[in-house]
């Protein structure tokens, strides 16, 4: 189930870098990150527990991952 | 959490409190040879977690073993104020002269434990508070400078005891404060404290309440006294509704949203924050609304275990609204919260803007908070607005 709140994308070809993705996982307080073998997975339905945080926007490379603020839109 | 009478004692009976013989019986059987090892006549109780034993029927005199028997199968059927008997305690009938009250508990105006000591026992405290002003006396206790027994000898010497009386009963009242510190109490109580024809005092019956959050601490206790983890040990039986309030709590580590008590009302809340849930739920009733349950809130839930208590308070039958209101709050967020109780509405197939009569949650992350609530249509208010008013905002919509 998606979030109602909050959405977060990560640019395909950031998803494949298993470091990175490593990366993702360890820094998310609320676990929106998951690996499925070496492939990045956004685990939806943890996705409203994000806390703003910015760890995952900050981790990688600039653009490649947003976290976006559904109520905003 | 409360002790029966029997546990109270057991406890009272470590440090040194004088009690009489007794023995707490589960069968006729236990009560006949209790009687009979004590000797001579005995009072059985019935062990409730209530007053009101004497005039339920609940205590019997008995002069042998034989009527101690009969008298146990007489008392423990017996329900008082709702509780049932778990045993019933066997206990020396002593010969009494006169009978004192003396109490330790939480002043919450002055923040302060308090000593409330009475010349005159074995009735309801407050009312001989109300008729008899000048026999009860109040002396408060710093949490600050250690404790001395001279602290005991001003609260009872306050109600006119003096001599050999007064010097009897200091040791007695200071170790009282002293348990009422060490096991972390809300209320450590002994009434009636009674003089016996030679002069020595007893303990008749006594009453302790633990506070429910030191449980943890004082687990070797508990453990000792044969009080079991799921024993809430309330006034009454935890209802299905709270058990689950309960059980919400528990899914996450993530702050509180818990101590759920149901009420019959048509208002649900979701309140919280330092004191916070008892004024809103006073606000709440002086507005003439009606509460379907009091709940915690605090300490930053997550978004799941905030949607889940508003859930579990919207299935509730009857509940046409809910309320959301907190003191401002610092470590709590308001975009959190928001987001678990609009979730909350929605996945139970609720309008949030229709089931949330107010929100007023001000403090952390409020911005964000409130735009969730605009885009949802629910109304709310910042910290100009008082917890009293929006109170009476949510009240004022109940029924429309």
């Amino acid at each position: 189930m998606a979030g109602m709140f909050i959405d977060v994308k990560v640019d395909p070809k950031v998803a494949g870098d298993a470091a990175l993705a490593k990366k993702l996982v360890e820094v998310c307080p609320v676990n929106i990150f998951a690996i499925d073998g070496t492939k990045l997975r956004i685990v939806e339905e943890n996705l409203d527990e994000c806390v703003l945080c910015d760890l995952c926007v900050q981790a990688a490379p600039p653009g490649t991952v947003q976290v976006i603020k559904l109520y905003e839109s | 959490m409360r002790f029966y009478e029997y546990e109270s004692k057991a406890l009272f009976a470590r440090h040194g409190l004088p009690l009489g013989k007794r023995a707490l019986a589960r069968t006729a059987d236990d009560a006949r040879r209790a009687a009979a090892e004590i000797g001579g006549p005995v009072v059985l109780k019935s062990q409730v977690l209530s007053g009101g034993r004497m005039k339920a029927g609940a205590v019997k005199f008995a002069d042998d073993p034989a009527q101690a028997a009969a008298h146990f199968d007489a008392i423990l059927p017996i329900v008082v104020n709702g509780q049932k008997s778990c045993g019933v305690l066997v206990e020396e009938k002593s010969p009494i002269a006169q009978e004192y009250y003396v109490g330790v508990t939480w002043d919450g105006r002055r923040k302060l434990p308090v000593v409330i000591f009475s010349d005159m026992g074995g009735i309801d405290i407050e009312e001989v508070a109300e008729k008899h002003p000048d026999h009860v006396s109040k002396t408060h206790v710093s949490t600050l400078l250690p404790f001395t027994p001279r602290v005991a000898k001003e609260a009872i010497a306050a109600t006119g005891v003096t001599g050999n009386d007064l010097t009897r009963l200091t040791p007695i009242v200071a170790k009282l404060v002293e348990i009422f510190f060490q096991y972390d109490l809300t209320l450590a109580e002994i009434n009636p404290l009674a003089k016996l024809a030679d002069g020595r005092f007893i303990v008749l019956d006594g009453h302790v309440d633990l506070e429910g959050d030191a449980r943890e601490k004082h687990k070797k206790l508990l453990d000792e006294l044969g009080i079991k983890p799921e024993e809430t040990r309330q006034a009454r039986p935890p209802t299905d509704f709270e058990i689950r309030g309960a059980q919400v709590d528990a899914s996450d580590h993530r702050g509180v949203a818990g101590n759920v008590v149901e009420f019959d009302g048509n208002l649900g809340l979701v309140i919280g924050a330092g004191g916070g849930s008892l004024t809103l739920f006073d606000a709440v009733r002086k507005h003439g609304g009606r509460p379907a349950n009091y709940c915690e809130i605090g300490g930053n839930p997550s978004v799941k275990k905030a949607c889940a208590l508003t859930k579990l308070v919207l299935s509730k039958p009857g509940v046409e609204k809910i309320a959301v209101m907190m003191n401002v709050v610092s470590n709590t967020r308001v975009d959190i919260v928001a987001r678990g109780v609009v979730k909350g509405c929605v996945e139970s197939g609720r309008d949030p803007a229709k089931t949330i009569a107010i929100f007023r949650i001000p403090g952390s992350w409020e911005a964000d908070g409130f735009k969730i609530l605009e885009k949802y249509g629910v109304e709310f208010c910042d910290r100009s607005v008082s917890m009293y008013e929006a109170a009476g905002r949510a009240v004022a919509k109940m029924g429309k």
